[in-house]
C-alpha cells in the first residue's frame, strides 16, 4: 500500500514541453515506468512530445486540462509552468476536476495562492504543493522532481517541507533497510494546498506505512498544528512511530531563509517551539538532519 | 523587498489613505525650504532607515543626551538644526544591530495632534490562507509585547478573497478599535482601501503603527512600514524602483544577481548547499558541534557551473570566513556540475581556508573523481555529521 499515488495513477504535466518539464517526464517514464499519459498546452495541442532519450513512450499534447483529462482518463496532473503562469495552471486543473495536483514550481506570488487555496476550499482536488519536490511511491509512481534512485519499496512514511532534507531522509531510511511507503514533499511556501496534518493523516490510515518521518522547518505553526493532532489522535488510539526534525535552529528573526515560507516573524514560528511541541506529542525529534535513519531504527528497538 | 516609511507613504495616498503632508530630503541646505512646504507650527524630522524602533534609537557619533531618530520641531530654524544633526549619522536602534545604519534620507513631516494611538496591520495569515487585518487598541507600542501580555486586546481578521472587505469587516474592525465619531465613519472605507493597496500591489506586510485618531476626530495614518513579496516584483516595475541598495547587504545584492539565495551571518564556517531546507540543517550541524556559520546559501536546484563558482567567490570574499563546507545533496542537481564549479572558482581565487566537501546523489562517484583528481586540498566528508566535524576541527586546527 500507499498514500496518494501508486501503479495505476495516469499522470499529465502541464508545462511538458519546456526544459524542466521534458526532463523529468523522461525520468518519471524511466522509473519503474511511472504511467505519464498526455501533456497539455494551450498552442500546442494536436502535437506530439518526444523524449530526449530513446526507447521512452512519446506523449499526445493536448490543449486544455479538461480534454486531456477525458481523452486519457488522467487522474493526477504535474505542474512545471513557470511561477506567472503556475497559479492559472492549477486553477485550469481545479476547473477540470482533476483529483490529485501536484505543483513543482518555485516562486508563485504568495496572493496569486490566497486565490487558489479559496477556490481548492469549493473543489473536490488536492493540491500537493507548490515550490515541492512532489510525491513519489517506491517502485509504482514518480511524480515531480526527487531521485528515484535512493528509493526503496518499504514501511516508512515520509513527509517533508523540504526538497533536499526529504532525500536525506529517503536515503537514511533505505541504508537502513526500511525503505518507503511513499515520500510526500508539501513544499516550502506560506500558503500551500496540503499541510503536515493532511498527510500524517493518510499515513496513519495506510497499513503499510509502520512508521513516519515528518521534517519541518521555521515558519508559520503548520508543526505544532500536527504535533496536537499527532496527541489527539494517540489517545484515540491510533499511533505510529515517529520520527522528526526541524530545520532552522540557527536562522535569524525577521529573515527569509530560502523558501518563501521559512521566515521568524513577530516572534512566532522558531525551531525551540516546534520541536517542544513534537517532543510533547511523543515524536522523536532527531539534533542531527543525517542521523534520521538510525534514530528510527532506535525508536523502532532495532 | 522593504521600502522607507515615506516611500510606503506616497504609496498609501496613491490609493486614498490619510497621511500627513510630507517632504524626503537628503541634505541639511534642503531642510529648511523643505520644512516650509508645509503648513506648520509642528514639524516631524524623522529618520529613514529599513529598521524600527527609529524614536528610541541612539545616533552614534552624538552623546547619550542627544535625541532619537524621530523629532520633533517647532519652528524652520529648529528643523534645520536637527537636519543637520541627524544626516550622516548612524542610527543605532534594537533592530539595527550595534553597527546601527547610516542615515542618508529625512522624512519631514507635518505634526499631527495626538488623541489616541492605535495599531493595525495587514498580512498573510497562514493558518487560514487569507489576508488578514490584525488591530489592536495598544498602538505605538511594541505589537508583540502586546500579544504576550494582553493577547485579548489584538483582533485578528481575515479577509475572504472572494468577497473582498465587506461592511461588517469595517463594524469588526471599528468595533475592536472602540472608535467613535468621524473616525467610526472613516474606519470600513480605510479599512478597504488599505487591502486594496495590500492586494493590489502584492504587499507581504503593510504595518500602521500607530493609527492614530487626532485631537479632531479624524483617522491618519502616522507611521507605514510596507515589505513587498518578492516573487511579484515581475508585475510592479514601480514598485522595484523603490529599492533602495544601500540599506541592503553587499554580499546579498552581488548573490542576488546569480539568483543565489544568501543571508550573511556572523559566524565563521561559510557554507555552500543546495535546497533551503538542507542548508538551514547544515548551519544548524555546525553550531551542534560547536561553531558558527558565517552565511546561509542555497545554489538552487539548477546551479550552473557559473552559477557555483559566484557562489564561491560570494563566500571567499568575507573576510570572517575561516573555513567552508559544501554539501550537496545531488536531486536535480548533478554532483559532477558542482564538483566542475568548485574546481573552477578555486582555480580562479584561490583557497586560503580548509574546504570540506560532500557530495550525495545523482552523479556522485563521477564529482569525488572530479575532486580527487583536481589536486586540489580538499577534505572529503562521507555524510553530513562527518562532513560538519571535519570542517570544524579544520577551523579550529588552523586558528
Amino acid at each position: 500500500m500507499s498514500i496518494l499515488v501508486d501503479q495505476n495513477t495516469r499522470v499529465i504535466v502541464q508545462g511538458l514541453t519546456g526544459k524542466t518539464g521534458t526532463f523529468h517526464t523522461e525520468q518519471a517514464l524511466a522509473y519503474y515506468g511511472t504511467k505519464m499519459v498526455a501533456g497539455v498546452h494551450p498552442k500546442k495541442g494536436g502535437e506530439t512530445w518526444e523524449a530526449g532519450v530513446e526507447g521512452l513512450a512519446e506523449l499526445p499534447i493536448y490543449a486544455s486540462v479538461a480534454e486531456a483529462k477525458e481523452r486519457t482518463g488522467a487522474n493526477a496532473s504535474v505542474i512545471y509552468v513557470p511561477p506567472a503562469g503556475a497559479a492559472a495552471a492549477i486553477e485550469e486543473a481545479i476547473d477540470a476536476d482533476m483529483p490529485l495536483i501536484v505543483c513543482i514550481t518555485e516562486g508563485i506570488p504568495v496572493l496569486d495562492m490566497v486565490r487558489v487555496k479559496a477556490k481548492l476550499e469549493t473543489s473536490t482536488s488536492r493540491l500537493i504543493g507548490p515550490n515541492c519536490p512532489g510525491v513519489l511511491t517506491p517502485e509504482e509512481c514518480k511524480i515531480g522532481i526527487m531521485p528515484g534512485s535512493i528509493f526503496k519499496k518499504g514501511s516508512v512514511g515520509v513527509v517533508s517541507r523540504s526538497g533536499t532534507l526529504t532525500y536525506e531522509a529517503v536515503f537514511q531510511t533505505s541504508n537502513a533497510g526500511l525503505g518507503q511507503t511513499t515520500a510526500v514533499g508539501i513544499g516550502g511556501d506560506p500558503v500551500k494546498g496540503t499541510e503536515f496534518i493532511d498527510v500524517l493523516e493518510m499515513f496513519l490510515a495506510d497499513e503499510a506505512t509502520q512508521s513516519i518521518i515528518m521534517i519541518g522547518e521555521i515558519g508559520g505553526s503548520a508543526e505544532e498544528e500536527a504535533a496536537q493532532f499527532l496527541a489527539d489522535e494517540k489517545k484515540k488510539g491510533r499511533f505510529k512511530p515517529t520520527v522528526g526534525f526541524i530545520a532552522g535552529r540557527t536562522a535569524p528573526p525577521g529573515r527569509t531563509m530560502g523558501h518563501a515560507g521559512a521566515v521568524i516573524s513577530g516572534g512566532k514560528g522558531g525551531a525551540e517551539d516546534k520541536i517542544a511541541a513534537m517532543e510533547a506529542a511523543g515524536v522523536t525529534v532527531s539534533p542531527s538532519p543525517a542521523k534520521l535513519g538510525q534514530t528510527l531504527l532506535e525508536v523502532l528497538g532495532r | 523587498m522593504n521600502i522607507h516609511e515615506y516611500q510606503a507613504k506616497a504609496v498609501l495616498k496613491e490609493f486614498g489613505a490619510p497621511v500627513a503632508a510630507g517632504v524626503m530630503i537628503t541634505s541639511p541646505e534642503e531642510a529648511k525650504a523643505a520644512a516650509g512646504k508645509l503648513p506648520g507650527p509642528l514639524y516631524v524630522v524623522k529618520s529613514q532607515i529599513h529598521a524600527g524602533g527609529r524614536g528610541k534609537g541612539r545616533f552614534k557619533e552624538l552623546g547619550d543626551d542627544a535625541k532619537g531618530g524621530v523629532r520633533l520641531a517647532k519652528s524652520l530654524e529648529e528643523v534645520a538644526a536637527n537636519a543637520a544633526e541627524m544626516l550622516g549619522h548612524t542610527l543605532v536602534t534594537k533592530q539595527t544591530g550595534p553597527a546601527g545604519k547610516v542615515v542618508n534620507r529625512l522624512y519631514i513631516e507635518d505634526g499631527a495632534d495626538i488623541a489616541r494611538e492605535l495599531y493595525l496591520s495587514l498580512l498573510v495569515d497562514r493558518g487560514s490562507g487569507r489576508v488578514a487585518f490584525v488591530v489592536s487598541t495598544e498602538g505605538g507600542m511594541d505589537i508583540e509585547a502586546v500579544a504576550e501580555e494582553t493577547p485579548e486586546k489584538i483582533l485578528t481578521l481575515p479577509i475572504d478573497p472572494l468577497a473582498g472587505v465587506t461592511e461588517a469587516d469595517g463594524e469588526k474592525l471599528a468595533e475592536a478599535l472602540k472608535l467613535d465619531g468621524p473616525a467610526r465613519e472613516e474606519m470600513p472605507g480605510l479599512a478597504k482601501l488599505l487591502y486594496e493597496a495590500f492586494t493590489g500591489k502584492d504587499m507581504s506586510l503593510l504595518e500602521v503603527n500607530p493609527l492614530i485618531v487626532m485631537e479632531d476626530g479624524h483617522l491618519r495614518v502616522l507611521d507605514a512600514k510596507v515589505s513587498f513579496d518578492n516573487n511579484a516584483l515581475f508585475r510592479h516595475p514601480d514598485i522595484a524602483e523603490l529599492r533602495d541598495e544601500s540599506e541592503e547587504d553587499a554580499k546579498e545584492i552581488e548573490a542576488s544577481k546569480y539568483d543565489l539565495s544568501y543571508v550573511a551571518l556572523d559566524g565563521n564556517i561559510g557554507c555552500m548547499v543546495n535546497g533551503a531546507g538542507l542548508a538551514m540543517a547544515t548551519m544548524d550541524i555546525i553550531k551542534l558541534y560547536g561553531a558558527e556559520p558565517a552565511n546561509f546559501l542555497d545554489v538552487g536546484g539548477g546551479a550552473s557551473k557559473e552559477k557555483v563558482t559566484a557562489a564561491f567567490k560570494i563566500i571567499t570574499a568575507d573576510p570572517n570566513v575561516k573555513g567552508i563546507l559544501i554539501n550537496i545533496f545531488g536531486g536535480i542537481m548533478r554532483c559532477d556540475v558542482i564538483a566542475e564549479g568548485v574546481v573552477a572558482a578555486v582555480k580562479e581565487v584561490g583557497l586560503k581556508v580548509p574546504l570540506v566537501v560532500r557530495l550525495e546523489g545523482t552523479n556522485v562517484e563521477i564529482g569525488k573523481t572530479i575532486i580527487n583528481e583536481s589536486g586540489l586540498n580538499v577534505i572529503a566528508a562521507d555524510d553530513l555529521d562527518d562532513a560538519a566535524q571535519k570542517i570544524v576541527a579544520a577551523v579550529a586546527a588552523a586558528a
